[in-house]
Parts: structure tokens; sequence; C-alpha cells
């Protein structure tokens, strides 16, 4: 039988007629374009490159943005795409995070008018890809800490440093990276080909290994001044985008956790041990009976907080609290389904180990579970433990 | 031209285990998701297509519940312009027909496109009735299909590899088999642009269809599972004396050599 969602709590009622409509057809996309060749891209440590233009051409990237060619979908809509692609694999999820909330959305937030024209269409339809380079080697968890840099040159910038763990790196046509412009963050947009930019894949992944990694390496690039985005200057730029890339991973990583929970339910009705289902046994219902308890809270905080995104309500430290919770559930739903199919669940027959090893990286990425913590132990308490 | 499409709103059979109703007399609804019968969406492709070639309106026509004039908008984002729910029970074939006919003749379409079976009842009764009472041709289980806007030319896969070519004038009423085409996914843009288009509700009367018209001539009496399959037996031994019992009990027992 077919994957056919988990909604213990008619959570479906909430959502608009369209927003059920657009869920049911990623559905059917990933069910089709993805969980056939998933596998074999993983064990080979590629991505499938023939997926980005159909994702385009379906209206995945840059969802929830408006005009330029991207659909203007609702951030409920939005969330339910990403829920849908990590039910997949979360490096194809991951493409479409960077490419919209942390490509697309910064261009469309602070860009001229001029960059809108000339990338959110091509990025849109899949046509240009693009990625994001924040982090740096010696700096993950405190990015005001970067070193790259530009200097103004009267009629360019000169771009010097290096960014690790940078998602669609070598893939990308351009790159939205952030550096210091006199002792300031700022966001430069950087082209494939400039002179003296670089972007190695990295290799030995053993997570999130159909999606690529790199490097971005900048040694005196030229810059032409228009560049630099003009309408956000300091750390809340680029904060900006993954507080939008966050919220889309507390939604991703619940479809990671239903793959996993589908497939353990299965399996234990199917597995005979002395002479029974294996989910006849207490201790695997109470597993069963944990991954759809926490699977429907996540839903519940993932949907309200898309609500409040759509209001314009929304505060960066209810999208760290989803964030983490979603993610960490998600963990160790997989981890025991892992459990529960034995052997078998450390075969890529099931998708439960890929997903296990890819929750890995979504666990530390875009802010590290422990960092989240501290968000809100700030909110909380009015004292950063980070500074 | 106006383009006909028929779309039935049928249980979703990749992830719906069916219940019966009480009585046995149905299949209940409540526990089931519906979705566009398959073969049908290889008949709005069609109609979407021909659209694309020569230009027109794809009007897609449902009978049923609310619930059905809900699945009909599916179609809105796959190329369908307009929708047309009969909001009316699905008695029988012939009543159904009767509707989809009336429909056909009062919007005046060029062409109908339909599918081959619908998944429920899988009768595959329906289309034919409406040719019949339109006085239309009737090509079946279409695995081609082109037109010039006058005539048209459908291949239709009739066995052992066979291509029977049927050519005519329009109108027709085509019924669509897997492979005719490759339906489109909807993108996301179209669901959101479908938001704009209409579906219009009618009632039989407003079709000039009687209640008389619609009185069913089959009845439904009870639905049953098939009996259970008997369980498989391994026939012990090596391959060869295995693969001699194995001829003699077809042959004996199965009585199928
Ligand atoms: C597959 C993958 C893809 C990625 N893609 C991108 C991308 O596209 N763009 C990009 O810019 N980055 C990307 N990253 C980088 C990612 O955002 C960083 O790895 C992350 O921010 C953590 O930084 P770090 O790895 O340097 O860990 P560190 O910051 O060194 O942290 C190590 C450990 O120390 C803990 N720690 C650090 N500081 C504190 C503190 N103050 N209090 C308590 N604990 C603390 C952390 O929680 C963590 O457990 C990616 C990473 C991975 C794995």
């Amino acid at each position: 039988m077919a994957f056919d969602g988990v909604d213990f709590y008619k959570i479906d009622d909430l959502l608009t007629e369209e927003e059920v409509q657009i869920r049911d057809t990623v559905r059917g996309w990933v069910d089709d374009n993805v969980i056939p060749i998933i596998e074999k891209h993983a064990r080979e440590g590629t991505f499938p490159m023939h997926l980005a233009r159909q994702m385009g051409e379906m209206g995945f990237l840059g969802a929830n943005l408006e005009g330029y060619g991207c659909p203007g979908l609702s951030n409920v809509a939005y969330g339910l795409i990403c829920q849908e692609l990590e039910r997949g694999d979360s490096g194809i999820r991951s493409f479409c995070s960077v490419q919209g909330s942390l490509v697309m959305f910064p261009i469309h937030a602070y860009g001229t008018e001029e960059q809108k024209q000339k990338w959110l269409p091509r990025l849109a339809s899949g046509e240009a890809i693009g990625c994001f380079g924040l982090t740096e080697p010696d700096h993950g968890s405190n990015p005001s800490g970067m070193i790259t840099r530009a200097e103004d040159k009267g009629d360019h910038y000169l771009l010097n440093g290096a960014k690790m763990w940078i998602t669609n790196g070598t893939l990308a046509d351009v790159a939205v990276v952030w550096a210091k412009l006199d002792g300031v963050i700022r966001g430069f947009l950087v082209e494939r080909g400039m002179p003296g930019f670089s972007a190695p894949e990295m290799h030995g992944k053993h997570s999130l290994r159909a999606s690529v990694t790199s490097e971005l390496v900048f040694q005196d690039v030229r810059l032409p001044k228009e560049n630099i985005l003009p309408g956000v200057t300091g750390l809340k730029g680029p904060l900006s985008c993954l507080t939008n890339a966050r919220y889309g991973i507390s939604w991703g990583a619940l479809g990671a956790a239903m793959a996993c929970f589908d497939s353990a339910r299965k399996y234990s009705v199917s597995r005979i041990q002395f002479g029974k289902p294996i989910a006849s046994f207490q201790l695997v219902q109470d597993k069963l009976a944990f991954m759809l308890r926490e699977i429907t809270k996540g839903q519940l905080l993932a949907w309200r907080l898309g609500r409040l995104k759509d209001e314009h309500r929304l505060e960066p430290a209810q999208v760290s609290l989803a964030k983490m919770n979603n993610v960490q559930i998600a963990l160790q739903i997989a981890r025991t389904a892992r459990e529960i199919h034995g052997a078998n669940g450390i075969l890529d027959e099931y998708p439960v180990m890929r997903h296990m090893a890819n929750l890995e990286s979504v666990y530390t990425y875009e802010g590290t579970h422990d960092i989240h913590n501290l968000v809100l132990g700030q909110w909380i308490t009015g004292i950063a433990a980070y500074s | 031209m106006k383009i006909g499409v028929c779309v039935k709103s049928t249980p979703d059979t990749a992830i719906t285990r069916f219940k019966y109703t009480s009585g046995n007399d149905g299949i209940d609804a409540a526990q089931v998701k519906f979705t566009v019968n398959p073969y049908d969406e290889f008949a709005v492709e069609e109609a979407a297509r021909m659209k694309e070639a020569h230009g027109g309106e794809v009007v897609a026509v449902t009978v049923g519940d609310a619930g059905a004039g809900k699945v009909l908008r599916e179609t809105l984002a796959v190329g369908v312009d307009r929708g047309v729910h009969v909001d009316a029970v699905n008695t029988d074939s012939l009543a159904t027909a009767r509707l989809l006919a009336a429909v056909a003749r009062s919007e005046g379409f060029g062409v109908l496109f339909c599918g081959k079976v619908a998944v429920d009842d899988q009768a595959s009764a329906v289309p034919a009735m409406v040719a019949e009472l339109l006085g239309w041709p009737h090509v079946s289980v279409v695995t081609a299909f082109s037109t010039d806007g006058a005539t048209f030319t459908a291949s239709r896969a009739v066995g052992g590899g066979v291509e029977e070519v049927v050519t005519g004038a329009l109108p027709v009423v085509i019924t669509a088999e897997r492979g005719l085409n490759e339906p489109r996914y909807q993108k996301l843009k179209d669901i959101m642009a479908a938001k704009k288009k209409v579906v219009g509700v009618v009632t039989p009367e407003s079709l000039g269809v009687s209640a008389a018209d619609l009185a069913p001539v089959v009845t439904f009496s009870a639905y049953a599972d098939p009996p259970e399959r008997p369980k498989g037996r391994v026939i012990p031994g090596d391959a060869a004396e295995a693969a001699r019992e194995l001829v003699r009990l077809l042959r004996d027992e199965a009585k199928v050599l």
C-alpha cells in the first residue's frame, strides 16, 4: 500500500483545500520520482541533478515567495512541501530549503530590482542553482566571528576567505556569501566562474549523501559593485534567512519521521517471531505509540508555527523550539524504527538507516540542537548564554 | 471546439481498504478516500492536449454528490477550464449515461473523452451508453488519438499485440486505455490558478432529465469478499522428482494441463 500520511489528530481539517491538494501532489511526485532512485544516489554519494528542473517546474523552489515566477503559496503549504520532500530524503529537502529560503529569500527581500530580475525566475525554475555561504572552517555556531572579508576598492569589492559545509556549493551558479565589509556583515552574490572563486566538493560524509556539500574558496575575487545585497547589514541578514529555512525544517523532519514510522509499522505486522507478529509484543507497541505521539505533537507545533508565520506574528525563538523539537523526535523515531527492523534495519532495502544518518546533519545544521536550547534559554531568562 | 471529458470520483485504491455498509449492500463511503478515477486521468490529459493543439475549451463533467464535485476540482489544475457537477445519485449506469448525454447535448461538445472503466464498479458501461444516447460513434480502449478538428484517428489494442486503427468524423466518444498518454502532475501554480476556475452545479431537472428517466434498471443486492484462497502446497524431494509430481498434480488435480 502507498504511503497514506500520518494524521491521527485530523490535522487535515486545519488545512485549506489547496494545502491538502498541494501536499498530495508533492506526495505523489516523491513516490514517483524520489523514492525509486534515492537509495542509489545515497549509496553513490550523488545528488539527482535531473530533479532540480523538475522541482522548479512543479513550483517547489521559492514556493512561499511572490512574483518573479514563484507561486506565492502559504507558509503552511511550503511546510507541507518540505515534509513530503523529506519523506523522500533530507538531501532533496535540503536542496529545496537552500534554494528557496537561503538564496531566493535574501535576493527577494534585500536585493536590487536588477538582482531579482536576473536571478529569481531562473532559480524558481531550477535552471540556476544557488548556495548559501555562512559557515567557515573555524566559525560554525559563532558566525559573527567570521573572517571572510570584502574590501571596497572603489569600482569593485575584493573578496577573500573560505566557507565550509556549503550545501549545493559545487553545483551553484550563484552563491549568497556573507562577509565582513569594514567589520560589518554584508551579503554578496558571487557567480560561478568568477576568477579566484572555486567550490571543491567535500567527500567522506556518512550523512546527507544524496546532497552536495562543498567548500567555497575566495582568493582576491573581484566583485562588481552591483553584486552586494543593499537591503540588510549585520547578522540579521543571514539569521533572517535561517529563520525561514529552519521553519521549513521543522516540517521536513516530520516527513523523515513519518517515513520511518510507516516502515516500522508495516515491518512489525509482517515480521513473525515466537509464532506471532512482533507488533503483538507490548515493547514494540510502546515504540510505535511513542512514534505516533511525537509525530502528532510535532505536527501541531509545525502547523501552529505556519499559521503564525502567515499572520506575520512569528518570533524566531518559536522557530527554534519547533526546529529543535521536531528534528530531535525525528532522530529518535528513526533510531527506534531501526531497532524494530532488527538486522534488516541496517540495509538500504528499508529507508530508516538513511533517514537516521541524514537526521544527524539536520540536527547540527541550521543551528545545532544545543544552540536552539540557548536561544530558548535567552528567551526565558533574558540572559544570553553564548555571548 | 468544446472538448468534454467525463470524470468519476472513485476510491483511491492505492491507500484505501474497503469496508461494506452494515447491510452489505454498498461500500461505506465514510471510510474511503476518493480521487479521480485513474483511467479518467488519461482522458483529461488527452482533452488538455487536444486543446493545446487546436484551441477550444475543456469542460469536465461528473455525476455524484458534493464529494464528487470536490474531486472534479482536481482536474482544474491539469488543463480543464471549467467543471460541470450534476448533483445526482449514481443509481446505475444508464441513469448516469442519460445525465452525461444531456450535459454533452446542452454544452454542444465536439468530442467526449472518458476512461475505459471506473475502478469502483468496473462496469465499462457508461461511455458506450452515452454514445448511443447521443447517436455518436464510440471507440473504446484507445491507446493513441489524433484529430485535425474534423476527423479523427484512434488506435486500440485488440489483444495478441494487434493494433486496430479506427478513423472517422467528429463528434465521437473515446475511452482511454493506460498508455494513451502520460498524465501531467498538478503544478503548484496551476493548483492556485484553479481556485479561480468555476465548477457549475446543475440538477437533473435543469437538464430536462425526469425522475422516471433516472429510475434504475439495475439494482445491487449484496457485496461480498471473494472466497479465501486455499493455502499453497510445498512439494518436497529433489528437483526432478518434485517437477514430475508438480506436473502430475497440475494434470490430475488442478486439471489445467
Ligand atoms: C551536511 C551539512 C550541510 C550544511 N550546509 C550548510 C550551508 O549550506 N551553509 C552554511 O553556511 N552552513 C552549512 N552547514 C554548517 C552548519 O550550519 C554548521 O555545521 C553548524 O552551524 C554547526 O557548526 P559547527 O559544525 O562548526 O559546530 P560547532 O559550532 O563547532 O559546534 C560543535 C558542538 O559544540 C556545541 N556548541 C558550540 N557553541 C556552544 C555554546 N556556546 N554552548 C553550548 N554548546 C555549544 C554545538 O552545539 C555542537 O554540539 C552544513 C552542515 C552540514 C553537516
